[in-house]
């Protein structure tokens, strides 16, 4: 198929789905957000820890609920980001989140690819005082 | 087929008018389940699409010319086919062109509902209310001071009617009905509700957009007020919708849009209207979508609509049947047994909707998978999305069971 198949289930998707890494809470994070994706229901919360200069993401976990999609998606970016800079969060766009996923995402479900990144990038910015916001949504 | 009750509908015929069916997408040929959506066009319509072009296009109404003349005709005539495809005595003159159901739903909104609702009006509607009623009228309660009432929802996917006699009252200015629900497949009581609205003095407006095209529907024995529906949902063109207002009704509202064609007599400082229906359709109308609809009436009556409506609602109780012996799948909806519209909403276990959506598309099934416009809906019952297969003339047993088997392989790559 081309796009919006079963090509996008590709093991590694699934994996993250059925196993999702960094799933569940922190106690006292830096900032945590939360974010949906009302076309899909997806909701997903982020909790971030940044290391004491607040320049660089310690850990992240994460909780949620949706499609196989957006919490892969939210899976492996909890991984990714750790040791990250918050700058380098700030600058990822969708192409960094389709390479991160490593398959094609249709046109209809990217907006539940970019949930995750979203809602950190959010998070991260209501935290710096760069943004006044409750939720994300996919759809703002 | 094999089935007793469907030999009067002739599918394997049927299908031979929508050639879109023999699509094949790598090797596997489309399973259209997303007729709800909106439905194929058969060749019949289509030629009749081409054939305008080719032949009768031109500017309706104004023109003195022969094209012109031929042009309007026609398009004047489709209004009364479409009249008498829904029972409506006053012909042309009930039977507005618009653009799409949502469309019809706003004209009344804005020409009668901003006009003659106050804050001691209530708008009653249902908790299975499409997105097309249901933000209009609420957007329009919220300028007008009006209040919106809902009617609740059974467990079953009915309406409670109890609730129903409850809140609608004296103060009811107007009943906003879904007739079939685009998302649980309940066919409502419309003429038992329209009673109710009447003996308050309220009007009842019918949103037909999933009932006009599956099943007889005479707007004179449910004694809809207005009634909407749209013709890309009943094998017409997208770019049409139709409004059906009792012509009593029609004559007191004020038009929705001005411009040219909806005016009698025009000075520098004022204006008067048309007759009916052109008042309603200012502007050049939907000329040749209104002539191919009038050809998919035909189409469809030639087919006939208790055929297809025993023909639906044979698939959705196969469908169910089939899901609910998979144990893993929640259908919405009335339980199997229950006459329906040919839409089955559910939702698996362990494949969110829009995942299966994605896999079945490999398989090349077709179906909806989202909150179908209902969101409030799905809310209540506390699922985000569902998938939707649903049926139209052209749909058969066997293309439920490939439904079954991409279910089955979706559970699969999710084990």
């Amino acid at each position: 198929m081309g796009i919006g198949g079963s090509d996008m289930y590709r093991q590694q998707i699934l994996d993250h789905y059925k196993n999702p890494r960094n799933y569940g809470e922190i106690e006292e994070p830096t900032f945590t957000h939360v974010g949906e994706n009302p076309m899909c229901g997806d909701e997903i919360r982020m909790d971030v820890v940044l290391d004491d200069d607040e320049e660089t993401i310690e850990r992240v976990a994460f909780r949620g609920d949706g499609c196989a999609i957006s919490q892969a998606s939210a899976s492996m970016l909890s991984e990714k980001l750790a040791g990250m800079t918050v700058e380098e969060l700030d600058a990822m766009d969708r192409d960094d989140v389709t390479e991160m996923l490593g398959v094609d995402i249709s046109p209809m479900r990217v907006k539940c690819a970019v949930l995750a990144e979203k809602v950190a990038q959010d998070g991260a910015d209501i935290y710096f005082g760069e943004k006044d916001l409750d939720r994300t949504s996919t759809e703002d | 087929m094999g089935h007793s009750e469907s030999e009067a509908l002739d599918v394997e015929r049927i299908r031979e008018d929508f050639p879109i069916l023999q699509r094949e997408f790598d090797g596997e040929q489309v399973v259209y389940l997303d007729n709800a959506a909106t439905t194929q066009t058969p060749e019949p319509v289509v030629e009749t699409i081409a054939d305008y072009y080719r032949t009768t296009n031109a500017n309706v109404h104004r023109g003195l010319h022969q094209l012109s003349q031929e042009a309007s005709i026609a398009y004047e005539d489709a209004h009364d086919r479409v009249a008498e495809f829904i029972g409506a005595s006053g012909e042309r003159e009930e039977i507005v062109f618009t653009k799409n159901t949502t469309e019809s739903e706003n004209l009344v909104a804005y020409a009668w509902g901003l006009n003659e609702l106050g804050p001691e009006d209530e708008v009653v509607l249902t908790e299975m209310e499409h997105h097309a009623s249901l933000v209009t009228w609420q957007q329009i309660a919220k300028k007008t001071g009006a209040t919106c009432r809902y009617i609740r929802v059974e467990e079953d996917g009915t309406l409670d009617m109890d609730h129903a006699r409850e809140i609608i009252t004296d103060d009811t200015a107007m009943l906003s009905v879904v007739h079939v629900s685009n998302t649980l497949g309940t066919v409502n009581p419309v003429a038992e509700l329209a009673d109710i609205a009447h003996d308050h003095d309220a009007y009842i407006f019918v949103d037909g957009a999933q009932s006009v095209p599956n099943r007889p529907v005479d707007v004179e024995a449910i004694d809809a007020d207005f009634l909407a529906f749209s013709g890309h949902k009943m094998a017409g063109p997208t770019g049409i919708g139709v409004l059906y207002g009792k012509k009593h009704l029609l004559e007191e509202m004020e038009p929705y849009l001005y411009g040219g064609m909806m005016i009698n007599k025009v000075t520098f400082e004022d204006s008067k209207w048309n007759d009916l229906p052109w008042k309603f359709e200012a502007g050049t109308p939907v000329i040749c979508q209104g002539i191919a609809l009038a050809e998919a009436c035909d189409y469809l009556d030639d087919i006939g609509m208790e055929n297809i409506r025993r023909h639906e609602n044979e698939l959705a109780q196969y469908t169910l049947e089939r899901l609910d012996d998979e144990g893993d799948v929640t259908a919405l909806g009335p339980p199997a047994g229950v006459e329906r519209g040919g839409l089955v909403s559910f939702n698996l276990d362990s494949v969110h909707a829009h995942d299966l959506s994605s896999i079945l598309n490999d398989s090349a099934v077709a179906i909806r998978a989202g909150d179908h416009c209902t969101q409030p809906l799905h809310d209540k019952l506390g699922v985000p999305a569902s998938a939707r297969a649903s049926f139209y003339v052209y749909n058969t047993r066997e293309e439920v069971d490939k439904l079954i088997e991409a279910i089955d392989d979706a559970r699969q790559l999710f084990a």
